[in-house]
């Protein structure tokens, strides 16, 4: 009798599925209310190799759904205490800690290391980082997300061309405007069942056993105990927003459009702009107006007459405008916002004359 | 030929649910789903600021799809929480 002896005798899975899951090298980021059910059940599985990758410590509030922990871990590094626990349970299989956070800068080195990454994070600056390292890397990408008493689960990126999570949500979402649970609160079990979800997909992707939520999402209401499945579809123009190369990715800010407020600096505006040729810059002063901005592309639309560019900026996906000094931009980005909804609509701070700007 | 009537279902979920007070709106004349957002952002205007993908019948659609008659149109925010 081995310890998977239950899994092997299942018609269809077999010692090949077993062995399948011993060579399997997994990377949960994230050892919170979804990386605890997903770490748990991967272990028992047997995969043979799995990472725990947190830079958060454990608090008393996480203990309704991070199921590892008790008391007795307060204040230690999740990712520590995690593995801590999964090396007293079992012998035959490699745990590695990673006690820090995924960053723009770590990301392609830990993540080029395993077979398959369980998104288990809680922030959308972290899961656009994680999708967009699995895209440029060819990386499967099993994606959970919670929000009250719902919750999403997908594969992404499981082949070549695969769709991803921006083909669904092209640019992130203003961090508060869909709040995490430590903001609306949370059933713990909650996370426990979309977290042994997203580990059966995991345990399915990895064996062929099944039928998986590759291209599909999963919604799962815990109220009604209603799920809803859609098919996902691929958006020809999510290509464009993912990283070229591991430098291109690794000198991104993650966290901009999560927090960025409606004033943005010219650093900022312009490391965009070249990112992702949906983004446009506009020139909100009158044409007489100098110093011009010599070098980029940008629109010229000034305040006297301002719908003159509405079908650019229709295209567009964020709008960066700047004036002389970010007065003039920073009114008009406001009036832009009330008639474009829904469009990232920034103003530059200082304007042309910052120290800042790119003339200066 | 006189009009066939056009009636389909609206399935909302997470915030979008909460903002519309309800999980599910029976519609009907409305034939795409740019005109369903139109016709949303007006009647619910707390919603415009929440992104939102779509799918028509269970498959997700990019810009301005036609609804069918008797079809299930979902309204899917994103989630980050875990």
């Amino acid at each position: 009798m081995s310890r998977f002896s239950r899994q092997v005798i299942l018609p269809g899975f077999g010692p090949e599925a077993q062995s399948k899951l011993k060579k399997a090298k997994v990377l949960v980021i994230g050892a919170g209310g979804l990386g605890c059910p997903n770490i748990l059940y991967l272990a028992a599985a047997g995969i043979g190799n799995i990472a725990i990758m947190d830079g958060d410590t454990v608090s008393e509030s996480n203990l309704n759904r991070q199921v590892i922990f008790g008391e007795a871990e307060i204040g230690i590094n999740k990712a520590e205490a995690a593995a801590h626990y999964l090396k007293s349970k079992y012998s035959d299989i490699q745990i590695h800690t990673i006690p820090e956070f995924i960053s723009p800068s770590n990301a392609v080195s830990w993540i080029s290391q395993y077979d398959i990454i369980v998104d288990g994070s809680d922030n959308f600056a972290t899961r656009y980082l994680v999708n967009d390292t699995c895209v440029l890397l060819g990386k499967p990408l099993v994606f959970a997300a919670i929000y009250q008493n719902e919750g999403q689960v997908a594969i992404f990126n499981a082949y070549k061309y695969a769709i991803n999570y921006r083909d669904l949500y092209p640019e992130p979402p203003k961090e508060n405007d869909i709040p995490n649970c430590s903001e609306t609160g949370v059933l713990g079990v909650l996370p426990g069942i979309i977290g042994t979800i997203q580990a059966a997909e995991t345990i399915k992707f990895l064996t062929g056993y099944g039928n998986n939520l590759v291209d599909k999402m999963l919604y799962y209401n815990l109220l009604t105990q209603q799920t809803y499945q859609i098919e996902l579809s691929k958006n020809e123009n999510t290509m464009s927003l993912i990283p070229e190369s591991p430098e291109e990715l690794a000198s991104r800010n993650y966290a901009f459009f999560c927090d960025a407020e409606e004033g943005v600096s010219w650093n900022d505006a312009l490391r965009e702009l070249k990112n992702n040729p949906q983004h446009i810059l506009i020139d909100v002063r009158e044409p007489h107006e100098t110093p011009k901005l010599l070098g980029y592309k940008y629109f010229s639309m000034p305040v006297s007459n301002s719908y003159e560019i509405s079908s650019e900026i229709e295209k567009a996906e964020s709008i960066f405008l700047f004036c002389q000094s970010g007065i003039r931009s920073l009114r008009m980005a406001r009036d832009l916002k009330k008639k474009f909804i829904g469009k990232n609509i920034y103003s530059i701070l200082g304007g042309i004359e910052s120290p800042e700007s790119p003339l200066n | 030929m006189g009009s066939v009537e056009h009636k389909f279902k609206v399935l909302a979920f997470g915030m979008i649910a909460e903002k519309l007070k309800t999980s599910e709106l029976e519609l009907e004349g409305i034939p795409s789903t740019e005109v369903l957002k139109g016709y949303l952002f007006q009647q619910y205007p707390e919603i415009k600021d929440t992104k939102f993908s779509i799918s028509v019948n269970r498959k997700q659609v990019k810009g301005d799809s036609p609804i069918p008659n008797e079809a299930e149109v979902a309204l899917l925010p994103p989630f980050s929480g875990g």
